[in-house]
């Protein structure tokens, strides 16, 4: 494999490109100026540092660095679950059962992957992990936050509906299906979408980056299915567990639905 | 029969009462005083203390689908899930002579839930609970949007219930459908029970 290596000159004339963004958005009034610089500046530190790492990581496979970093990964991704809810559940339990749900699943996944099919040496090998582990947690937590989301939305939209289901004799779940059905599937909704078009608009990341590197594109090719299986085994998994535990949540076992278990506000 | 042994949740004192069958007992009381809160305490609606038994059946030895199945419920506003009425209600000879007793007609089963008037909702909704024929009624003020004609026609219906032994336990602004309806009439005040009168 052979690739055509960067120098910093080559990143600094494509930032050049920012400019157009800047001026937009003073001539618009757009008031973007500083997000956009913030947003720059967080982008290229974030990625020069992940760089770093994983050049550290790589070159001394170690299961307990390895793991440090997945955990890390697992914890910012579960921050970004429970900020994404507009009214989450109360406590422990939206951070809970958001992240909880997206870290089995996605760790599941990764480890059959790994010693199923990838197979590096070692199993945990950074160089693979991390990487499969990173695409596979950002899907999942997409997946995840929209169907939980869309969950806590419709269960206050419907509750009506749904007690009304309750007061003639339906269990929770007979009540709660509408809701579950519709936060199932937008949960999944963006994941056949991406699977869909791709290779017909969208060309995807990791497929691309092989080819660049100079894999042979039915290799990438095949390397990119799989994720796609990954992820989307990955996604189903999480958001069915999200979904069927916080509709749990919402309810109780004497089949009320328990509106009180929800957050007022999450500062949105 | 119902029986309810020092029922409390929050906003609610604590409340014994009893029903026979086919005796009516009204709760009155000013808007928020809390007598939405002990009709949907004793349907289990809401987390909540206490005992309540419906003729034998103990409420915390009973299912709660089964219990709402058996102590029905009906909110001061009515919820639907389906887009029609005939989402809700199965058709059958029971339901369509109780369309007729409450003068709507057999394709009111066909109509959209979403161009219900208020009254339309209310008395439907009754039907959807008595479909069901529970022997325990909780009413939420169920004659509050209907005009003269039909307020008669469900106070006639009601009438009929507690004659077949059904026993109702219903909250009304009105101290005159109070009298017509129930033999007793008790008055709630911000979550307490505070005086009863024949």
């Amino acid at each position: 494999m052979s690739y055509i290596m960067l120098s910093y000159t080559d990143l600094l004339l494509a930032s050049l490109l920012l400019m157009i963004n800047g001026v937009l958005s003073v001539i618009f009034s757009l008031g973007l100026l500083k997000r956009l610089v913030i947003a720059v500046t967080r982008m290229v530190v974030q990625l020069l540092l992940v760089g770093s790492i994983l050049s550290w990581l790589f070159a001394a496979p170690s299961p307990f660095w390895t793991l440090l970093a997945a955990f890390v990964m697992v914890a910012f991704a579960g921050y970004e679950i429970v900020s994404r809810q507009d009214r989450p559940l109360k406590g422990f339990w939206s951070a809970g059962l958001g992240a909880g749900s997206m870290t089995v699943a996605s760790m599941v996944i990764v480890l059959l992957a790994l010693t199923t099919q990838i197979r590096p040496d070692p199993w945990y090998h950074p160089q693979y992990m991390i990487p499969i582990l990173g695409m596979i947690l950002g899907n999942t937590m997409t997946g995840v936050s929209l169907g939980l989301n869309t969950l806590t939305n419709a269960v206050r939209r419907e509750a009506g509906a749904i007690e009304a289901g309750l007061i003639l004799g339906m269990s929770r779940h007979k009540a709660m299906q509408g809701v579950i059905r519709q936060s199932l599937r937008n949960g999944l909704m963006p994941l056949i979408n991406a699977m869909s078009v791709m290779g017909l608009v969208s060309l995807p990341g990791m497929m691309t980056g092989q080819i660049l590197a100079g894999a042979a594109p039915q290799e990438a090719v095949k390397y990119q299915i799989l994720i796609m299986f990954l992820i989307s085994g990955a996604t189903g998994f999480g958001v069915i567990i999200s979904v069927l535990g916080a509709s749990l949540r919402l309810s109780d076992n004497r089949h009320r639905l328990r509106l009180d278990r929800l957050a007022s506000g999450n500062g949105k | 029969m119902l029986e309810i042994v020092n029922l409390h949740r929050p906003g609610l004192s604590p409340v014994s009462l009893r029903i026979d069958d086919g005796e009516c007992l009204a709760l009155m009381g000013p808007s928020g005083s809390g007598k939405s809160l002990i009709l949907r305490a004793v349907a289990d609606l809401d987390p909540n203390e206490g005992r309540v038994r419906a003729n034998g059946d103990e409420r915390s030895q009973t299912p709660a689908p089964l219990w709402r199945q058996k102590v029905g419920f009906l909110p001061a506003q009515p919820g639907w899930w389906g887009e029609s009425v005939g989402d809700h209600i199965e058709k059958s000879d029971s339901v369509l002579d109780l369309l007729h007793k409450l003068h709507l007609p057999d394709e009111s089963l066909n109509w959209p839930v979403s161009r219900l008037s208020t009254g339309e909702t209310q008395r439907l909704a009754l039907i959807r609970l008595l479909a069901h024929a529970p022997k325990v009624l909780l009413l939420d003020e169920p004659t509050s949007a209907l005009d003269e004609e039909a307020r008669k026609s469900v106070e006639a219906l009601l009438k009929a219930q507690l004659s077949n032994g059904v026993s109702i336990l219903l909250t009304t602004h009105d101290k005159k459908q109070a009298n017509r309806l129930c033999q007793r009439i008790f008055h709630i005040n911000k979550g307490v029970v505070t005086e009863a009168f024949s």
